[in-house]
C-alpha cells in the first residue's frame, strides 16, 4: 500500500510529466542563451505557469480523491466566474447568477457520491428549468432570452462538461484494473493539454494554410494535423500504462481527444472574438485566463468520458 | 499605547490581511494593471470611482501592509456613524476618516479633517463622485479633490479605475456575487494650476484608464 492515493502507474506518469517540464525549461533556457535577439518572454511565462499548474494538479491528485474533486470544482468556479465576467449580464439577474454558482457544489457532490443519474441530468434538466423560473419571478423581460441562453451555455461548458473529469475518479476500479479512474483522468488531461501545445508547435513550425480564418487566424491545417498525429502517438504510448484500451481503441481515443480539443479551443475563440477580447483573463501569465487553458477540455472531457463509459463500464 | 488601541489594530490587521484578502482572492479575483504606480509612502491621495463598499477594501489590500495604519478612507460621517456598531466598525476596523456632508456654519471647511490627516503623513482614499450611486456608472466628480490638490501641490494624487465591484456588491445589496474585477492604476498627478484644468486633467486620466479594458454591458 503506497502512501499516495494513486497507483504506481499514475505515480510514474506524474514523474514523467515533471520530466517534460524540466526538458521544456531547459530548451527554453538554451534557446534564450543561443538566440538572444529572439523574444522568448511569452514562452518563458507560459512554462512558468505550467510549473504552477502541474504542481497544484499533482498535489491534488496525490492527496486524496476528495481533494481532486474539490480542485476540479474550483476550476469550474473560476471558469464560470471568468465567463460571467466577460459576457454581458443583467443587473436584475444578480441573484440568478448566485444560484448558477451554487450549482457547482451540487454537481460535484453528485459526482463525488457516484450518483450517475443525478450527475448526468442535474444541470441539463433541473438547473436548465429552474434558472428561467427565477428570472420570471424577478420579472425583467428585456434581454430575457439572451440572459437565459448565455447562462445555460456557461453552466453546460464550465460546470457540466468539466465535472466529467471529476466523475472519472469515482468510476469503479474494475473498468480499468491497472490504474483506475485516476489513470483515465491523467490520460485525458495530459493528452488534452499536450495536444494544445503540439498543435501550437506544429503550427508555428510548418503552419501555412489557415483552417478557420474568421474565428482563429493563427490556427493552421498543418498545426491541426500535426497535433492529431502527435496526440495519437502519445495516446498509444500511454494507453498501456493508464488505460484498459487496446491498440485500435487507443488510436480512436487519440483522434477523439485531439479533434475535440481543437473544436473546444476554437469555440472559446469564437466567443472571445464575439466579445472583442484577446484573452479571457490574466490569471495564468503567458496563457491568459483560465478559459484560455481549459477551452479544449470543455469538449474533450464529456466526449472522452462517454467514449470510455460506453466501452468499459 | 493602551490595550484597546492594540486590540483594534490587531482586529484591523486580521480583517484586511486575512478576511478581505481571502474574499478578494477567492470570491472576486482581481486584474490589477500598473500596480507599481500605487503610493509606497504617505502623504498621498488615492482617488477612485465609487460603486461598492468593497472599493475601499480592495484598494487597501493592494497597498503594503506596512502602510495599513496610515490609510484613511474619507467617508460620510452621517452614513457611517449613524449607529454605534457601524461607527465602531467604520472607525476602528475599516479605519475611515469621517467628514460631514452639510456645513453647520457658512464658513466651515468640511475638508479640514483631510488637511490634518495629510499633514500627519497619511494616505487618503478619496471618492470624488461623493456616493456609490448607480453601479458601474461614472458620475461627475465633485470639486473637493481640487481643493486638496490646490492646498497640497506636492502630494501625489493617484487615480484608480475600478470595474466590477459594483456588480459584486452594489448599493443596497447584501449578497456577494462573484465576478472578476479590474483595478487600473493611473499615473499620479502632481502640481496644480487652476481648478478647471485640474478637474479636466483628472477626468481625462480616468477616461484613458477606462480605454484600457473591455467592460461588458451591465444593465
Amino acid at each position: 500500500m503506497s502512501v499516495f492515493c494513486v497507483g504506481p502507474t499514475v505515480l510514474w506518469s506524474l514523474v514523467g510529466l515533471y520530466g517534460i517540464l524540466v526538458a521544456a525549461t531547459a530548451i527554453h533556457f538554451f534557446l534564450k542563451k543561443t538566440r538572444p535577439d529572439s523574444n522568448f518572454r511569452e514562452i518563458g511565462l507560459r512554462i512558468r505557469s505550467w510549473w504552477v499548474m502541474v504542481s497544484i494538479f499533482t498535489l491534488a491528485m496525490l492527496l486524496s480523491r476528495n481533494v481532486s474533486l474539490f480542485f476540479f470544482a474550483f476550476i469550474s468556479f473560476l471558469a464560470l466566474k471568468e465567463y460571467l465576467s466577460i459576457i454581458p449580464t443583467r443587473r436584475a439577474d444578480r441573484r440568478v447568477l448566485f444560484w448558477a454558482y451554487l450549482a457547482i457544489p451540487f454537481q460535484y457532490y453528485w459526482a463525488g457520491s457516484g450518483w450517475y443519474g443525478m450527475f448526468i441530468i442535474f444541470i441539463p434538466v433541473y438547473v436548465f428549468l429552474f434558472l428561467p423560473l427565477c428570472m420570471v419571478i424577478i420579472g425583467e423581460t428585456r434581454n430575457f432570452l439572451r440572459s437565459a441562453g448565455t447562462l445555460h451555455w456557461g453552466l453546460m461548458t464550465m460546470v457540466f462538461s468539466i465535472s466529467h473529469v471529476a466523475y472519472l475518479l469515482v468510476l469503479p476500479q474494475s473498468g480499468n484494473p491497472g490504474s483506475g479512474g485516476a489513470g483515465l483522468l491523467l490520460f485525458l488531461v495530459f493528452l488534452t493539454q499536450s495536444n494544445d501545445v503540439s498543435q501550437f508547435l506544429w503550427g508555428k513550425s510548418f503552419g501555412k494554410r489557415k483552417i478557420v480564418p474568421s474565428v482563429s487566424p493563427n490556427k493552421t491545417l498543418e498545426g491541426f494535423i500535426g497535433g492529431v498525429g502527435t496526440t495519437t502517438v502519445f495516446a498509444v504510448l500511454l494507453s498501456g500504462l493508464l488505460t484498459p484500451f487496446s491498440f485500435p481503441i487507443a488510436i480512436v481515443a487519440g483522434i477523439l481527444i485531439s479533434t475535440a480539443g481543437f473544436v473546444g479551443d476554437v469555440t472559446i475563440s469564437a466567443i472571445k472574438r464575439d466579445i472583442g477580447i484577446k484573452d479571457s483573463g490574466n490569471l495564468l501569465p503567458g496563457h491568459g485566463g483560465i478559459l484560455d487553458r481549459i477551452d479544449s477540455l470543455t469538449y474533450t472531457a464529456p466526449l472522452f468520458f462517454h467514449f470510455t463509459y460506453y466501452l468499459y463500464y | 499605547m493602551d490595550i484597546k488601541k492594540i486590540t483594534n489594530r490587531l482586529l484591523r490587521f486580521i480583517f484586511y490581511r486575512l478576511i478581505v484578502r481571502l474574499v478578494v482572492l477567492i470570491v472576486l479575483g482581481l486584474n490589477v494593471r500598473h500596480r507599481n504606480r500605487l503610493p509606497t509612502t504617505g502623504p498621498a491621495i488615492l482617488l477612485a470611482n465609487h460603486n461598492s463598499h468593497l472599493d475601499t477594501m480592495v484598494l487597501i489590500t493592494l497597498l503594503s501592509s506596512r502602510l495599513l495604519n496610515r490609510i484613511k478612507p474619507v467617508a460620510a460621517a452621517d452614513y457611517f456613524l449613524s449607529s454605534p456598531l457601524k461607527a465602531w466598525f467604520a472607525l476602528n476596523i475599516v479605519g475611515i476618516l469621517p467628514i460631514k456632508r452639510q456645513k453647520d456654519t457658512p464658513d466651515e471647511d468640511l475638508l479640514a479633517p483631510c488637511y490634518l490627516s495629510l499633514e500627519e503623513g497619511n494616505i487618503l482614499v478619496f471618492f470624488p463622485e461623493g456616493s456609490r450611486g448607480e453601479p458601474e456608472h461614472l458620475k461627475a466628480f465633485k470639486g473637493g479633490i481640487a481643493k486638496l490638490a490646490e492646498r497640497y501641490p506636492a502630494v501625489p494624487i493617484t487615480p484608480v479605475l475600478l470595474h466590477g465591484l459594483g456588480k459584486v456588491l452594489p448599493k443596497g445589496e447584501k449578497l456577494l456575487v462573484p465576478f472578476f474585477c479590474d483595478v487600473f492604476v493611473g499615473e499620479p498627478l502632481y502640481g496644480f494650476k487652476d481648478r478647471k484644468s485640474f478637474m479636466a486633467q483628472l477626468e481625462e486620466r480616468m477616461a484613458e484608464l477606462s480605454q484600457e479594458g473591455v467592460f461588458p454591458p451591465w444593465e
